[in-house]
């Protein structure tokens, strides 16, 4: 398959000042995302996995460049999307708009109170003016039905939706532009279970429908497994293990993603658990562990493993791990 | 024995768009020393069940008919300063939110000792010996340090930890577990349960978990209720909820992606029903694939249907064989 986005040694260092009201002096770095390289192809679905502050969704915001890197590179069709956003024309700019879109977190903050249904959908239009005034009414009623929404609703506000039909309005703006490629950053985490099944089937058809390629972050690995093509785990700012979902889910081999696979509860009384208790927690990304990242929790842990950095390597076709003892765990 | 039986318990909010009927009619009994399941979505009345037991419903709710026994005892009757004494010493309660509920301005110390000494006449020191004593039995790191620390200095995952200690200051015998890792990361949530299920098994607790996971509940329970909208719609053992479940509880496990499986999610189409208006009959018939006009018309009574396996459904026999 063929590459669509690329990203290249990407990092995201926070400054942390130091208290006072006058002299701010930078203290030290929240190393959000250090240095991780993975690509998503055409019409896949790329699962980013991991805890809290790991990184996953600062690495979204990058993408986008909502957030600024602080160095590296992504490429989205060939084109340096963050040297574009710098320096680029402003129609080189809403070129790469419409192309990469975003669905938030919580459909109860990203739709704007005081718009109608159809402002919303109709807004990117305005902005992007890729569609001529006389179409805009039909295509909101058929940007509406792709998303399983009716015609009516158009005339609504958002505070007369529930969280999933909110969450379709979203994805309908967000594919009302016509992207190659979305960040869905855990677009199913607020809503209810019995709903959570609507929006993923709905994201999995628009895909299949209008190819579209997604980064779906998400700390929910279930909802990885049902939505992703390949997953990608990060642990403080780093990629830890990237595969193909089958093989990450059946063999994993990074001693992370090992236990946080095994740490999911199935509802199955037939099945029993066998969880891998992690000890402690994650650490400050402040002043991150040296070495390996993952070492003060891992029970394999050597003195190599302090010291040295593992690299993340291929081991296997489309399989790569940053663990030193990766060939052990095969 | 049963150690708590809630009959037709109704706990209805009246605000100012009308009354919200978040609790209509609910049964089940906790046997002392299990592990049972409280199941739902949001808006099914499983945090307001907790709440009515220990009566501590906020405003404006109100508990409005039904019956509720602790060990033989009506507790709906007390008067509330015997309420008081059951608060924590015989029923306690963990909430979702460990953050928002630890008092950010006093130490762990002086927060836990204090429901000690409400308690029991005992002196300071006394009260400090208990509280390690019981964050020692929760595996917190450094018990004696942590005392004199603020909660803000302690992660999220410890945080719940210092929580599940103070819940268990008292010596409750039944235990409510609200949501309590939902907050957590995947691994923090792994640690949490099996100290949950370590305690029971040690110092043999009753406890009635509340969440929405699947996943969790047949981890931790024996026995599971299912709830929807303001009624039992199940109850039974986990084995018995899943060979032959409830069309409710059917089709939420279809809707839940699993990790050890890929397979086609079957989503239950339409919203949860607003609780000011319910719908008739059984409250789930809108949403229901079995639903015919019986449903709309009629409340389906919670019948047993055999070894204790209760369901609230009009076609659960014709649909499971006759």
């Amino acid at each position: 398959m063929e590459t669509l986005l690329e990203v290249n040694d990407l990092v995201k260092y926070f400054p942390v000042y130091s208290r006072g009201i006058f002299m701010k002096k930078v203290v030290g770095n929240v190393h959000a995302v250090d240095h991780i390289s993975f690509e998503v192809r055409k019409g896949e679905t790329v699962g980013l996995v991991g805890e809290s502050g790991c990184g996953k969704t600062t690495t979204g915001k990058l993408i986008l460049n909502l957030e600024k890197a602080t160095s590296g590179e992504v490429k989205f069709e060939g084109v340096d999307v963050l040297k574009t956003f710098e320096k680029g024309s402003s129609e080189e700019k809403s070129r790469l708009r419409r192309s990469m879109q975003m669905v938030f977190q919580n459909p109860y903050a990203s739709l704007d109170p005081r718009m109608t249904i159809y402002d919303i959908i109709s807004e990117p239009f305005k902005i992007h003016r890729h569609i001529p005034k006389e179409e805009w009414e039909n295509r909101v009623y058929k940007l509406l039905s792709m998303v399983g929404l009716e015609p009516y609703h158009a005339e609504r506000y958002p505070h007369e939706f529930s969280g999933g039909q909110r969450q379709r309005i979203c994805i309908a703006r967000a594919i009302a532009v016509e992207p190659k490629f979305i960040v869905a950053d855990e677009p199913v985490s607020s809503l209810d279970v019995s709903i959570r099944a609507q929006i993923l089937n709905l994201m999995m058809d628009l895909q299949k429908e209008l190819g579209i390629s997604y980064l779906y972050i998400s700390h929910d690995l279930s909802s990885v497994r049902q939505i992703s093509h390949r997953v990608v785990v990060m642990y403080l700012g780093e990629i830890v293990e990237a595969a193909p979902t089958e093989k990450h889910f059946e063999h994993p081999i990074h001693p992370y993603t090992r236990a946080l696979i095994s740490a999911v509860p199935i509802p199955d009384p037939a099945r029993k658990m066998d969880v891998i208790l992690l000890p402690g927690e994650v650490p400050s990304p402040i002043n991150p562990p040296s070495g390996c990242r993952f070492h003060p929790r891992c029970q394999y842990a050597t003195d190599k493993c302090k010291l040295e950095k593992p690299k993340l390597e291929e081991i296997d076709r489309d399989h790569f791990v940053a663990c030193h003892y990766a060939m052990n765990f095969m | 024995m049963d150690l708590l039986q809630v009959n037709d318990l109704k706990t209805y909010f009246f605000t100012e768009a009308g009354v919200v009927k978040a609790v209509d009619g609910i049964t089940f009994n906790v046997e002392k020393g299990c592990t049972v399941g409280l199941v739902g979505e949001s808006g099914s009345g499983k945090s307001v069940t907790a709440q009515s037991v220990l009566r501590i419903v906020p405003k404006p709710g109100k508990i409005i008919g039904g019956k509720i026994f602790f060990n033989g005892e009506d507790i709906l009757a007390k008067k509330e300063d015997e309420m008081r004494s059951y608060r924590g010493k015989k029923i306690s309660l963990i909430f979702q939110d460990p953050t928002s509920s630890l008092n950010p301005v006093f130490t762990i110390g002086t927060q836990l000792a204090e429901i000690v000494r409400q308690h029991k006449r005992i002196d300071k020191s006394e009260a400090a010996e208990e509280v390690i004593k019981a964050l020692k039995l929760v595996r917190l790191p450094d018990p004696e340090e942590a005392i004199t620390r603020y909660p803000h200095q302690f992660s999220g995952g410890m945080k719940q930890r210092i929580c599940i200690a103070r819940a268990l200051l008292l010596n409750p015998e039944l235990l409510f577990a609200d949501e309590p890792t939902t907050n957590l990361d995947v691994t923090i949530q792994a640690q949490i349960i099996n100290l949950l299920i370590e305690l029971q098994k040690n110092i043999g607790l009753t406890l009635v978990m509340i969440t929405h996971d699947m996943g969790i509940v047949t981890q931790m329970c024996k026995c599971v209720v299912v709830l929807y909208a303001g009624n039992v719609m199940e109850i039974g053992s986990i084995e018995q909820i899943f060979q032959m479940p409830h069309p409710y509880t059917e089709a939420l496990l279809k809707a839940v992606p699993r990790l050890d499986q890929t397979r086609k999610l079957i989503s239950i189409p339409g919203n949860i029903p607003n609780l000011i208006n319910p719908p008739y009959g059984c409250r789930f018939h809108p949403r229901c694939q079995y639903a015919i006009d019986r449903c709309k018309d009629e409340i389906p009574p919670l019948v047993d249907v055999g070894e204790g396996h209760m369901i609230s459904c009009h076609r659960w026999r014709e649909l499971n064989g006759g």
